[in-house]
């Protein structure tokens, strides 16, 4: 029981942090970036649903931020819509989008899919970037407001920015993790061990991969109509390859197919971005063959090997004393958790 | 009538890997099939549980035409299989294996799921309990926490047991049960293949154990290069003249 | 049917780039099954080497391509050997973000050392020349001819060769190739050195009417993919056909239909045929 109870110290302490965060610095800079790791951690999320927890590696994720993005920034500005209903019309509107190209995606595997997500994502980069008319093209799309206000509470300064993002990365840690601990998580982690083995078990593989499709672009969706709503300028380039490419890196450094990863990812790499600026541009000299390198000698990432170690230190322990009481402990903590590590790894 | 093929056949390409087969699956025996590699057992065993579509002829389960179905679909109609390799999850534990086994018989949804429903916790302690209940009765109770890939090859195949029986099946496929163990355990999967019968589970098996198959098979069938050429009781099978020709060179039938 | 025949030339050209790229391409997936996604940054390497050869150096455009095949070459067998080689038996998601690891790499030393501006590289053959009725630069006649020399050379190589028999043994069974004595290693690290070639040759051909930038490999490749998709994984003449095929729907598209949307052909195509048959045209086997 100790380590349940371990387990939820850790949860509330990093809630209460998060918290009382924007209080201690002080500092609307730190806020502001912190803000920002917010969005692309919910993005994230959704990418590790799909690539993490069902195996498809999708490489069309920036396209479907950027179409929540613009569908936001659209609504509002060119259709004065409300900030609400337009946020809730964007992750519905990149949702179906997902839907429609799921339908297809998904009928292809691994490789494949693969490519076909890497093409689906430039095309709708393409769009964004060619079709003047709607999008504005190179030169974007600005005046988006801000989120209205709600009753008393308004959202123009950074602090209450920072906590409507907080609090939709809260919503989507509470949804992927329920979902994850579930008979529905099973099932995705089924289809990723071996979609074979799953078609065997009578489990309808297409439908439960679309399931898990439209929920991670509906994420990256609304990451991107929160990004909207608070950078308040966008152009084609957040639907380009690399903010793809930045997202994965995230999660695989963080560790792909884990609960905690998105976080402990997406936060090692904006502030050691922060504090590499010097290298501007440079980055990837730094984050390109640490990714590779990662990848190779910790294919879980940064989780990864915290659990391994956990792991040991614990059949350690379970050798010297109560063997059978530490075993269920670890079950119980790790149901997901060990579910987590598993790994296609025939071909 | 319980589970009837007509005429199956498959073609890859030029390659006909199974050639018009008729054969009768019977309900509560121990039927088998055997035939030298390639011969096209394990592509036979594709075609019944939907995995590849059969270029030719029918598969009849219960009066009904299944031949069209896709494998999910015939999964949930209790017709359960095993993969020559076993496919488990190496990284997750035995039970966390076996669970899912028996989602096909819940209907909870992503809503259940993130609104934590009654029906969701009944029906995940639905498919422990199931899971447990299989574990028990193909003996691996006391690794239902290990991590598989550290069984042994036997008891690998034992959870793989598992894993279909979970699905609540009539009939089960199982693809060389006992490859890649040694005679010991042989005997003891034969002695759990039984059980699943007596369980009133029907099966059907490959296996290129000889031994094993003449005294566990109530009905042989034999494959060559996709066409049967023998079907009968062991004693039969043992005397046949074309069967031992098709196995000189090959593996004599022991 | 001026405008024809000049689109069509067009189409040659972009195409004969294509097709060597793809063919890079196709080669390593037929041997390792994996996709590389790194391979637009060996061709990005092959166009600013050529660049540094002639603009830096000051050598003549042909030493300058064979000095870049060369360091491509041999920068497709690093790759090969520090990251692809040790990620065989990985789950296979993780070969593929390794290999996206490498060309953010590769990107950001390229714009470190070069900048990121555009760069034009300069050809000794500039020069206009009318063919069969066509005024054409003689770069575009050059591109075409070297290629198809690029092509030919290679298949002799891969038919008439033991290595180059070797390579193809491999890549049709790969246990076999083991057993009956393909030094597989080897095997893989020459064919990470042909591709790594091939890619620096479509470059620096392509340069001097492309321009030499950091994200030049971006389009080229997922276009590449198109191709081998089009062609068939690992088909080596589906690669060259695809290659071609390609080249031709795009300029014919832009003169008549939009060069706005002419880089999206290869995207619409690729959709369509996943679309109508999810394991690519010509896949083998099922289950
Ligand atoms: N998906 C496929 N595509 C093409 N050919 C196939 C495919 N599956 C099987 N074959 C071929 O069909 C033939 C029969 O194969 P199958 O796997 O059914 O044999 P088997 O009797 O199970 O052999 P073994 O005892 O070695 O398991 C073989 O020649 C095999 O190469
Ligand atoms: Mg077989």
């Amino acid at each position: 029981m100790s380590v349940l109870l371990n387990r939820r110290t850790v949860v509330t302490g990093l809630i209460l942090f998060a918290v009382l965060f924007p209080f201690v610095t002080r500092n609307d800079y730190v806020i502001h970036i912190m803000t920002l790791s917010f969005i692309w951690m919910i993005g994230v999320y959704g990418l590790n649903l799909l690539a993490g927890y069902t195996g498809y590696l999708s490489l069309a994720h920036a396209g479907f931020f950027a179409v929540g993005a613009y569908s936001l920034g659209l609504l509002t500005v060119e259709a004065g819509v409300n900030f609400w209903l337009a946020l809730i019309l964007a992750c519905l509107f990149t949702g179906i989008l997902g839907f429609l190209i799921g339908m297809i995606a998904l009928r292809t595997r691994e490789h494949f899919f693969a490519i076909y997500t890497l093409c689906v994502g430039y095309i709708i980069y393409l769009v964004i970037y060619k079709w003047d008319g709607l999008t504005g093209g190179v030169r974007g799309l600005i005046g988006i407001p801000a989120p209205s206000n709600i009753g008393p509470i308004s959202f123009t300064s950074s602090i209450s920015q920072y906590f409507l993002v907080l609090f939709f990365l809260l919503l989507t840690i509470f949804f992927i993790y329920r979902i994850v601990h579930s008979l529905t998580g099973r099932t995705f982690m089924a289809i990723r061990n071996s979609e074979d083995l799953a078609l065997t078990l009578g489990i309808s593989t297409m439908k439960n991969k679309l399931v898990s499709f439209v929920l991670s672009t509906i994420f990256a969706g609304l990451a991107g109509a929160l990004y909207a709503g608070f950078v308040r300028f966008i152009g084609p380039d957040i639907g380009y390859i690399t903010i793809t490419f930045d997202l994965l890196i995230y999660l695989l450094i963080g560790g792909i197919g884990t609960m905690s990863g998105p976080i402990v990812g997406t936060l090692l790499i904006v502030w050691l971005s922060q504090y590499l600026q010097f290298l501007q541009d440079y980055r990837m000299l730094v984050f390109g063959p640490l990714l590779a390198f990662l990848i190779i000698f910790y294919p879980w990432g940064i989780v990864g090997i915290f659990q391994q170690w956990k792991q040991k230190r614990q059949a350690r322990k379970a050798r010297s004393i109560h063997q059978e009481e530490n075993r269920k402990d670890e079950v119980e903590l790790d149901a997901g958790v060990s579910a987590d590590q598993e790994q296609v790894r025939e071909g | 009538m319980f589970l009837q093929t007509k005429g199956l056949t498959k073609q890859f390409g030029g390659l006909v890997a199974v050639n018009k087969v008729d054969f009768t699956v019977e309900k509560g025996k121990i039927n088998a099939i055997i035939g030298p590699n390639g011969a096209g057992k394990t592509t036979f065993f594709n075609l019944i549980s939907g995995f590849h579509p059969p270029s030719a002829g029918q598969v009849i389960f219960k009066g009904r035409d299944i031949t069209h179905l896709p494998p999910d679909q015939i999964a949930r109609l209790g017709i359960a299989r095993t993969f020559q390799t076993t496919h488990l999850f190496e990284q997750s534990t035995v039970l966390d294996n076996v669970i899912v086994g028996h989602r096909l018989r819940t209907s909870s949804t992503l809503w259940d799921a993130i609104f934590r429903t009654a029906r969701h916790q009944r029906e995940e302690k639905q498919c422990r309990d199931k899971a447990l209940d299989v574990l028990d009765f193909v003996g691996l109770t006391d690794a239902a926490d290990r991590l598989v890939a550290g069984l042994t090859q036997e008891a690998k195949k034992r959870a793989a047991f598992a894993l279909a029986l979970a699905t609540d099946p009539e009939v089960v496929f199982l693809d060389e049960p006992a490859a890649g163990v040694n005679p010991d355990e042989t005997d003891g999967l034969a002695e759990l293949i039984r059980k699943m019968v007596e369980r009133g589970v029907t099966v059907c098996l490959i296996e290129h154990k000889m031994q094993m198959i003449m005294n566990l098979a109530d009905k042989i069938m034999v494959l060559n290069f996709g066409e049967k050429i023998a079907e009968g009781t062991p004693h039969e099978i043992m005397n046949n003249e074309d069967v031992i020709r098709a196995y000189l060179g090959g593996n004599a039938i022991a | 049917m001026e405008v024809l025949g000049q689109q069509l030339f067009n189409g040659l050209t972009i195409g004969s780039i294509y097709s060597l790229v793809a063919l890079g391409l196709t080669l390593v997936y037929g041997i390792l099954h994996i996709p590389n996604f790194a391979h637009g940054a060996l061709y990005m390497m092959g166009g600013y080497i050529t660049f540094t050869m002639m603009t830096v150096v000051g050598v003549h455009y042909w030493l300058a391509i064979f000095v870049s095949v060369v360091v491509v070459g041999l920068l497709g067998v690093l790759m090969e050997r520090i990251v692809f080689h040790p990620l065989r038996d990985a789950p296979p998601i993780h070969d593929k973000i390794a290999a996206i690891g490498v060309l953010l790499f590769l990107e950001a030393l390229a714009q470190w050392i070069w900048g990121a501006d555009y760069q034009s590289l300069p050809t000794p053959y500039g020069q206009v020349v009318n063919l069969f009725g066509l005024t054409v630069t003689l770069q575009r006649v050059l591109i075409v001819v070297a290629a198809v020399l690029a092509m030919i050379l290679l298949n002799l190589f891969l038919k008439k060769t033991f290595t180059g028999a070797s390579i193809i043994a491999m890549s049709q069974n790969r246990e076999g190739a083991h057993l009956v004595g393909i030094n597989t290693n080897k095997v893989a690290m020459l064919t990470f050195m042909i591709s790594g070639g091939l890619a620096a040759i479509a470059a620096s051909l392509s340069a001097p009417i492309n321009l030499v930038f950091p994200g030049m490999g971006h389009l080229v490749i997922l276009k590449a993919f198109v191709i081998i998709i089009l062609g068939g994984m690992g088909s080596i003449p589906g690669a060259i056909l695809g290659g071609y095929i390609l080249g031709f729907s795009e300029s014919l598209g832009a003169t008549y239909l939009s060069n706005d949307y002419k880089d999206i052909i290869a995207f619409v195509l690729l959709v369509i045929i996943l679309t109508v048959k999810p394991t690519g045209l010509f896949a083998r086997g099922g289950h």
